[in-house]
């Protein structure tokens, strides 16, 4: 398909604007205008539709094909959550801000709180943030409100103890915040070895994050002895919340031990994707850890909320104002359609689907930890690598008949990972004909592995040529 | 009342999984949580259908009270957004993908971020750009960050012009590294010149600098980038896209990094987000850059296609010793940007520029022409300037409030000594009727002081 660019054609228009209805300005002096105009598409309005329509067209998403990809919770997204975000969008968020200005805001501070609320009932927390805007930038938040406590206590500690199969944010966000990482091995069990967890603590680590359940969607039986454990060495508990999902109404990381926790509202609490973010990145905290939460925080007083905007313990602002709001009116939302009852049951059934799927698939792929899964599981296509067949391949079998991949290569852990996380949202006719697939993928490794290598033949690109695109770095077009 | 929980399986069904699976019942499933570790309490209400909680959000909305007419920025703004924006963009099928990991089937999403990355090189005047960051503030700071590693030096010098929240930002994602932050004092609104170029020295990383500033006044910082480069700093600018379809790029004044926040292009205020950050770099810093990078390469038959590209630098690759921790970006606030663009195109991109700009002229002459308002930003800017009250601000800003009018941003809660300021912001959407209501509403408030 032709870029926009290279369908421009000088002099085109596409949306006018209303006319001045004020005198002409003098010009800005020279030295401070542009010498040319910037080179956007000179396009018509239709063109603009069938371009981006088109291009759309090239998509796979939820709406459209099954999106088993693991740990990225690609569950059904409910239409009617968007038209609560719709009731807010003229809202300018500096106006609480001003003198007088909080009864402008009391219902988007309200919608906040009580989404904090509601947060900090699920997962056990005494109170949550809404400012971080995505699960990375939360992670970060968290472990800087870490920091703020220990340093509080006069102890500047030096590491941040990860788990081999950890998300990669999850290093990546400590190391942001000023630390050095350990990451420990899995065990044969699938989680983190316990023993050699132990001779990694010191006083010196500051905090311990961990994924419960893991990338492996295995829920670890020793959590509370983790969380003994660091406690006992005056580290931090932390708990990344990208597989929220599986434990709904059953865990609360509260009640395990956790002191620090973030959500990802857009895999949980089905917001949309919208192909990479945004998201919504909810932290919350333990009591001891209230006092350093970021600015401006909304508290409620009486019946009003206010913003606490001097706060010196606080780790001050994350971003520029109260989050990713819209985010948070969808997931608002559907947190009061589902209610308790309907959470539990997300849960369950996602954990239901995640196991039938692992059931009826173990004899056709390696399952290198093979226990009841929870809201994932996690194959090795190991099998099919000694036919050539390797988890890529796979996965653009997958495409040409139909199915968005799930998540491969990942957790690092396992070889040729297959990460598969069905949602609760899927029906069991979806599962079974995902599973045929599935079986028909393992038959093709063993019967025919080189047909594997064109695949996929029903994209508009074939496979792409991923060291050319990073030796040209091309990144921008040059043309017209 | 009865509620959703969208979960499609029968009774029957569920039987039948169960079975597959060997389990007896659903609690067989969670047997790997041990009792003592289930939850304490999960208190929350009952679920209500689609209409009733419409309700209660509406409910919720109305407690916001009446619309306010807003001459505030900061950071977001009040602009015109074409209906096609949120038309093309609410498609499911880009609002309900996920990140393109895989190419073959993502190329509607890729090749859109692939021309929004030109168009950002495009306004900015920089050679690379990347997928998008959270928000304006984040990505300043993700640009501090870069400069670092780029010189692989630890001062920043920081212009006073920078939006406070940024700057607030950037201490907050600073604060356990081991560096020094120098932050220059504005004069009249403007980069006080010679103090900036004082605070530069062998050390410095790089110069953070807002265009236009905070205050509103558009600079030229063509010789403010030399003296950085002469230094061996970076110059790192902070560009409201808006004002770059008629200011000089940062680009072509010398930049080496340019961010900002999207949110003026086409996306809604919505209480400050969602909106995006963009970055834009010179190519030699590419590896350095933080986030997701789309690429234009080749498929197995020759024929264009896009990929995610360099994405060793990340942190689903490389760990702690990746450029960033972002992986979730604002990907289809930086799709409603890239429709926002394309909508108004080349010429239609200027006029907005240019509507913003009188709208705000005419604003700067009919305030300073009431009895005792008197103009701070006295230099060119583009849609916000700052004006000096005869008394205090937050005052007047809040008596003005209660007749629906969000008169600016009063300036006593960032800078002590600017309590009786005002940062005005004037946007296309301004009518001229709504900026003489602005003008009467505030001559009426000041004389009221002399009675």
């Amino acid at each position: 398909m032709k870029l926009i660019y290279e369908q421009s054609s000088a002099g085109r228009r596409g949306v006018r604007l209303p006319a001045s209805d004020v005198p002409a300005a003098v010009p800005l002096p020279a030295e401070l205008l542009r010498t040319e105009l910037a080179g956007l598409p000179e396009v018509s309005e239709l063109d603009t539709v069938r371009h981006f329509t088109n291009l759309s067209r090239r998509n796979y998403s939820v709406d459209t094909h099954f999106y088993p990809l693991g740990s990225c919770t690609m569950k059904y997204n409910v239409k009617a959550v968007e038209n609560g975000a719709g009731l807010f969008s003229e809202e300018h968020p500096l106006l609480p801000l001003l003198p007088g200005g909080l009864e402008h805001a009391q219902g988007s501070l309200g919608l906040l709180h009580a989404l904090g609320e509601a947060l900090a009932e699920i997962t056990g927390m005494a109170e949550v943030t809404t400012q971080p805007l995505a699960g990375a930038h939360g992670e970060m938040t968290g472990i800087m409100l870490i920091s703020a406590y220990h340093k509080a206590r006069g102890n500047k500690k030096r590491y941040v103890v990860v788990p081999d199969s950890s998300h990669g944010t999850n290093p990546a966000s400590a190391a942001m915040a000023g630390y050095e990482i350990i990451t420990v091995p899995t065990a044969s069990y699938g989680d983190m070895d316990l023993e050699l967890f132990r001779a990694a603590m010191s006083d010196e680590v500051a905090a311990v994050m961990m994924t419960c359940p893991n990338t492996l969607g295995l829920f670890n039986p020793h959590i509370r002895e983790i969380c003994d454990i660091a406690h006992s060495f005056g580290a931090l508990c932390y708990y990344d919340g990208a597989n929220l999902n599986a434990i709904m109404g059953k865990v609360r990381p509260g009640d395990v031990g956790f002191d620090v926790i973030h959500l990802n509202l857009h895999k949980t609490f089905g917001t949309p994707h919208g192909g990479g973010g945004p998201g919504s990145g909810p932290v919350g905290v333990r009591e001891a850890l209230v006092p350093f939460l970021p600015t401006p925080r909304i508290v409620k007083r009486g019946a009003s909320f206010i913003l606490e905007t001097e706060n010196p313990r606080s780790i001050g602002r994350t971003a520029n104002f109260f989050g990713n709001f819209g985010v948070m009116v969808k997931a608002y939302a559907y947190i009061l359609m589902l209610g308790r009852e309907g959470l539990i049951r997300v849960s369950e059934q996602a954990v239901l689907n995640a196991n039938y799927i692992m059931a009826r698939l173990k004899e056709y792929y390696d399952l290198p930890y093979d226990f009841t899964c929870m809201h994932e599981c996690v194959f090795s296509a190991s099998r099919q690598v000694k036919q050539g067949v390797h988890a890529l391949d796979i996965a653009k079998f997958l495409i040409d008949k139909g199915y968005h991949p799930p998540t491969i290569y990942f957790p690092l852990i396992v070889k040729d990972a297959i990460m598969i996380e069905p949602t609760e949202t899927e029906s069991k006719e979806t599962l079974d004909a995902f599973i045929q697939v599935m079986i028909e993928a393992a038959q093709l490794a063993e019967s025919d592995p080189s047909a594997f290598a064109a695949l996929p033949v029903t994209m508009p690109v074939t496979r792409l040529d991923e060291t050319r695109a990073a030796r040209s770095q091309n990144v921008c077009f040059a043309g017209c | 009342m009865s509620s959703a929980d969208y979960c499609p399986a029968t009774p029957q069904e569920v039987r039948e999984m169960l079975d597959v699976i060997g389990a007896v019942g659903m609690d067989d499933l969670f047997s790997s949580i041990p009792s003592h570790l289930r939850a304490a309490s999960f208190d929350l209400p009952p679920g209500m259908t689609e209409f009733e909680m419409l309700d209660r959000l509406k409910g919720l909305a109305r407690l916001n009270g009446a619309t306010v007419t807003p001459f505030i920025g900061g950071g977001c703004y009040d602009h015109l957004i074409p209906a096609v924006v949120e038309h093309l963009a609410g498609r499911a099928e880009f609002y309900t993908a996920y990140t393109p990991y895989q190419p073959e089937c993502s190329q509607g999403t890729l090749q859109a971020l692939f021309e929004y990355q030109t168009a950002i090189c495009r306004l900015t005047g920089m050679e690379v750009a990347n997928a998008s960051l959270y928000d304006g503030a984040t990505a300043l700071a993700e640009a501090a960050l870069m400069a670092l590693r780029v010189t692989g030096r630890n001062r920043l010098v920081i212009d006073g012009g920078v939006n406070p929240f940024s700057r607030e930002v950037i201490r907050t994602y600073l604060a356990n590294l081991d560096l020094e932050i120098m932050e220059v004092v504005s004069r009249d609104g403007a980069i006080d010149r010679e103090a900036l170029l004082a605070a530069l020295d062998d050390g410095t990383a790089a110069l953070l600098v807002q265009n236009p500033t905070f205050y509103g006044t558009v600079e030229d910082l063509t010789a403010i980038a030399g003296a950085a480069h002469e230094k061996g700093a970076l110059l790192v600018v902070s560009s409201y896209p808006v004002s770059l379809g008629l200011v000089k790029s940062p680009g072509e004044m010398g930049a080496d990094i340019v961010v900002g926040d999207g949110q003026s292009l086409g996306n809604a205020m919505s209480f400050g987000g969602p909106s995006f950050g963009f970055i834009g770099a010179l190519k030699k810093y590419i590896r350095n850059m933080p986030g997701r990078i789309v690429g234009e390469t080749l498929d197995n038959q020759g024929r264009r296609g896009f990929v995610l590209t360099l994405q060793a630098r990340e942190q689903h690759i490389k760990r702690q010793k990746a450029t960033s921790n972002i992986c979730s970006n604002q990907g289809l606030c930086a799709l409603k940007g890239l429709i926002f663009l394309t909508s108004l195109g080349k010429e239609g991109f200027r006029e907005l520029a240019q509507l913003n700009r009188e709208k705000a002229e005419y604003a700067k002459e009919v305030l300073t022409a009431i009895e005792g308002v008197s103009l701070v930003t006295t230099g060119a800017t583009f849609n916000e300037f700052t004006i000096r009250l005869p008394k205090d601000a937050d005052e007047v800003v809040a008596r003005l409030l209660t007749q629906g009018i969000a008169a600016g941003l009063p300036l006593g809660r960032y800078e002590p000594e600017l309590t009786e300021c005002l940062v005005v912001t004037v946007t296309e959407k301004r009518t001229k009727a709504e900026i003489d209501g602005l003008a009467d509403a505030l001559e009426q408030e000041l004389e009221s002081v002399h009675c």
